[in-house]
């Protein structure tokens, strides 16, 4: 897993210097308030992270100066927006390594781009789609709906009870009537960073290509799309600092070049008649109608920030506060964390013996402590456990150990008053 | 410690939560409504037991937040020996002061006033209206005997 990790994630960067989230904080205009008379410790990022001011002000800035429709028009406007929502992705394909930018397609978020590839395959009634027992529900959903179309089989890649892909059962699933293997990069239950690269390669070697739900990952790692080999990776713009309602399927030149139109409309043509539509190349096949042109710039502008920060240290301070809270919580009676495995991003779901995660959840909100309590849309794995809920903490670079002891203090109290 | 907290989670309400009332299936019952609140996973079941136009018995059995699962208990204890119109009265008069859409005193209420707290819990409103929606579903002849809350 080591080896694997190592392709998945690039060697640091360039800075060394020691993290500062004081200074981080100030980029980020949420974390100033107070909510319920406390400043606000926002650990619910897995669900979505706080805007920088950066990615704020250019997607204002966007409206102000540059809005015009793209791909359109001869007039200047038009070209500044063009500009600016070809060069965000030509920003995303250098962020992913991925080969060129007319792999990158922007849609509204990673399940719109799971269930564009779910439809686009085509299904048959003895095909089969391998999914994992740790899926978010977007990666369980678009395949079932496919299944009732079409018959086709979903087989279920089982989990340890650590909370790890049992890849040496995967062999054992495929066969010559398998599509498509489908896997989070991370889990958003267990922060289990799954090893995407062997998956591949077993795979791979019986040439049936991989989805990656990478929407957790990309916030915590440094994705090498071109190192990972998967077929397609999938991620929202949201949970990587930029705005909602935009996302970004990757998908090879030679897997998107096979693919059918997901919807028809303006901008994915090349030519319409009456008699029959030529439909344009990838990405433009894919973008029907006017696009999120705004967020496209947002997302651009989260990278750029991103970048800015020197992501290693970013990752390393994230490591920080994952090991000072698995620490920290394992002084409160009766918690139980589930995902232990070794290899986690800055993710932590548990339970408490006797409290029920919404009310955890109601008290810790009374502190100022955001987190989300609930299945995470993740049923399946709920079930695994045995568990209607867990509470989950979720970091990003800029917590702080402060507030993993605001979140300690909270559920002592949680369990004072409740237990 | 906030005021709205300590109103919210008070002795009566964690007294049920902990040690529910009529936590068990009724046999042979007349009504049985499935409950399930899919944003947070809570479920129950709703047992009624109507004789001549009269609640002789209601039970509950499921799992859920301390505030779902004390409003369960209350409505068994309270809906036991209403005529229907006296239980269809009953859960208008919870609903609207669940959602804060009404103000009926909750000392009027007895001990469902407690519940009154979660009015200022948005997210948590339907932790408490789980059960009652529960109850109109059995009282309201064709409706679906499955409930949700979403």
């Amino acid at each position: 897993m080591g080896l694997d990790r190592a392709a998945q994630c690039l060697p640091a960067a360039t800075r060394t210097s020691r993290w500062d989230p004081g200074a981080v904080r100030r980029d980020f205009p949420a974390l100033q308030q107070e909510v319920r008379d406390a400043p606000l410790a926002y650990l619910d990022n897995a669900a979505t992270t706080q805007k920088p001011q950066a990615v704020i002000e250019s997607i204002a800035r966007y409206y102000r100066k540059d809005n015009a429709n793209v791909h359109r028009a001869v007039h200047l406007l038009s070209a500044r927006a063009t500009a600016a929502y070809e060069g965000a992705r030509a920003k995303v394909a250098q962020f992913l390594n991925a080969r060129s930018a007319a792999e990158i397609v922007f849609l509204r978020g990673t399940t719109e781009a799971i269930n564009l590839v779910a439809n686009g395959l085509g299904l048959q009634a003895e095909e089969e789609v391998v999914l994992t027992h740790m899926e978010h529900h977007a990666n369980i959903v678009p395949w079932q709906l496919q299944q009732a179309r079409s018959g086709a089989t979903l087989r279920v890649l089982p989990i340890s009870p650590r909370g790890e892909l049992e890849l040496e059962a995967l062999q054992g699933l495929l066969n010559a009537r398998t599509r498509l293997v489908t896997v989070s990069h991370v889990s958003n239950v267990l922060g289990t960073v799954n090893p995407i690269r062997a998956l591949v390669n077993i795979a791979h070697e019986r040439g049936i290509p991989v989805l990656v739900d990478g929407a957790q990952a990309v916030p915590h790692l440094e994705v090498d799309l071109q190192a990972l080999d998967c077929d397609f990776y999938c991620l929202s713009g949201h949970k990587l600092f930029g705005p909602t309602g935009i996302g970004v399927l990757y998908g090879k030149a030679e897997r998107l070049g096979v693919l059918p139109p997901y919807q028809g409309g303006g901008e994915m043509i090349r030519r319409v008649s009456f008699e029959g539509t030529k439909f344009a190349d990838p990405p433009q096949r894919f973008e029907a109608g006017t696009p999120h042109i705004a967020g496209a710039v947002g997302l651009g502008a989260a990278i750029d920030y991103l970048q800015g920060l020197g992501r290693a240290a970013a990752a390393e301070h994230e490591q920080d506060l994952l090991r000072y809270a698995a620490e920290r919580l394992r002084e409160v009676p009766g918690l139980r964390v589930i995902g232990e495995s070794p290899d986690k991003v800055a993710v932590v779901s548990f339970v408490m013996e006797g409290v029920h995660a919404h009310d955890i959840g109601t008290v810790l909100d009374h502190k100022g402590v955001a987190v989300r309590a609930g299945h995470h849309c993740a049923m399946p794995l709920m079930d695994f456990y045995g568990v209607p809920a867990t509470v989950r903490a979720s970091f990003a670079f800029y917590n702080t150990r402060e507030e993993v002891d605001r979140l300690v203090e909270g559920l002592h109290l949680a369990r004072e008053m409740l237990a | 410690m906030s005021d709205e907290l300590t109103d919210l989670y008070q002795e009566l309400i964690l007294d049920h939560s902990r040690h529910p009332h009529n936590f068990r299936t009724i046999d042979d019952p007349s009504h049985m409504v499935d409950a399930h609140n899919p944003l947070c996973g809570d479920m129950l079941t709703l047992y009624l037991r109507i004789e001549e136009g009269r609640v002789v018995d209601a039970s509950f059995e499921g799992r859920g937040c301390a505030i779902s699962m004390a409003s369960a208990s209350m409505l068994t204890d309270q809906v036991k020996g209403c005529s229907l119109e006296e239980a269809a009265d009953l859960f208008e008069t919870m609903h609207h002061l669940l959602t804060g859409t009404g103000s009926p005193e909750p000392t009027d209420l007895g001990e469902l006033g407690a519940l009154a707290g979660v009015r200022h819990y948005p997210m948590r409103v339907k932790c408490a209206t789980l059960s009652w929606h529960a109850l109109k579903a059995a009282l309201t002849e064709g409706e679906p005997q499955k409930v949700t809350t979403e």
